[in-house]
């Protein structure tokens, strides 16, 4: 446990991380970023409050079970949005031209339109879910065996 | 004596590498057939506006699925390798 | 910009790979050879990134694009996927370091090299 002039610092900075790492998850189709990007930047979020507080209070918010189902449930997404064009092809782009996010943009240089991409944004927020909770299970292992503590539930 | 033949031979190596990157198309000029197309096609096609993102997802998503799989595998193994084993001390 | 003698970036990613050569050959120290590994890793994807380079081009995104020609997009799709799994293999490279550091003591790679029982 540090001071209390870096505990309150950190706990006011995780706000706008874990809002800018979801902003860049979430537009990935439109400005550089994507499912990778977005996750690394949250876990350095997370790095940054394990450094803050110690990683023995941090294991009380995070359960191992918690994060378990959140990568599991990203992996499966995945999975199945691959498979739902499986009429044509494998990975087939269904969704373009069909209202839900199929819009077609402009030819040539335009201001982005939210609802574009087809499968592509779907496919962002199921990585980005997977890279989060896999990439901060294992930071939060690593020093919670190098400090002598239980990693186990 | 063993270090000496391996200076000597990693000499050698450097020595084909650097020869070898003076064998590459002159930088800022690469052939491209490939992209010319996705760059013109992809707005039509996908109705994307990154053209990078698409490329991962749509036209080449058969390697993120591998590589899903790697990351998914990295994260099972770290877990497995550090659990500590307490009930093995307790019987000896 | 446009014509740069000797192919400078691929020049350094060469000589970026050939210290890590250096590294992994030579050095006993596991994290040494941890930290080679990684240049390594870095050399490869520069490599990667500079073969796609137009002279004066754009980034390959549609959105709000000044006019011109742009890079090509396939390289940087690919230097995606070797960041992503080299994370992958050190972590993984570094949990065993944490387990033979464990069971013997030291960090010494020529200590750890006979199978015992």
């Amino acid at each position: 446990m540090l001071s209390k002039i870096v505990r309150s610092v950190a706990n006011q900075l995780i706000v706008f991380i874990l809002i800018f790492g979801l902003y860049v998850i979430a537009h990935g189709h439109l400005t550089p970023g994507g499912g990778f990007q977005g996750g690394a930047v949250v876990v350095s979020g997370v790095v940054m409050l394990m450094v803050a507080f110690s990683s023995k209070e941090l294991k009380k918010s995070l359960r191992e079970r918690v994060l378990s189902i959140m990568e599991s449930t990203g992996a499966l997404v995945f999975i199945a949005l691959a498979f739902a064009g499986i009429g044509t092809a494998f990975f087939y782009n269904l969704l373009v031209g069909t209202p839900i996010f199929g819009h077609i943009p402009p030819t040539g240089s335009n201001p982005g339109d939210f609802w574009t991409g087809g499968v592509v944004p779907l496919m962002n927020l199921a990585v980005g879910l997977k890279v989060i909770a896999g990439l901060s299970a294992v930071v939060l292992a690593m020093a919670l065996f190098s400090s002598g503590e239980e990693v186990d539930e | 004596m063993r270090k000496i033949v391996g200076l000597i031979l990693w000499l050698v190596l450097v020595a084909f590498l650097v020869w070898g990157t003076l064998q590459i198309h002159p930088f800022g000029d690469p052939p491209s057939d490939m992209d010319d197309y996705i760059i013109e096609n992809a707005q039509e096609e996908t109705g994307n506006n990154n053209v990078v993102g698409s490329v991962v997802f749509d036209y080449r998503g058969f390697d993120t699925l591998g590589e899903a799989t790697i990351l998914f595998t990295a994260v099972t193994g770290v877990l497995l390798l550090l659990r500590t084993l307490k009930r093995k001390e307790e019987d000896s | 910009m446009e014509n740069i003698p000797l192919n400078f970036p691929f020049l350094a990613a060469a000589l970026l790979a050939a210290i890590s050569f250096y590294i992994v050959i030579f050095k006993r120290n596991l994290i040494k050879l941890i930290m080679g590994i990684a240049i390594m890793a870095s050399a490869v994807n520069l490599f990667l990134v500079a073969l796609g380079y137009r002279a004066g081009g754009n980034a390959p995104i549609y959105t709000d694009v000044p006019e011109g020609s742009m890079v090509l997009p396939v390289p940087q799709a690919l230097t995606l996927t070797s960041i992503v799994i080299n994370v992958a293999v050190l972590a993984l490279m570094l949990t065993m370091v944490i387990q033979i550091y464990r069971h013997t003591g030291s960090l010494d790679s020529e200590k750890s090299r006979k199978l015992k029982g």
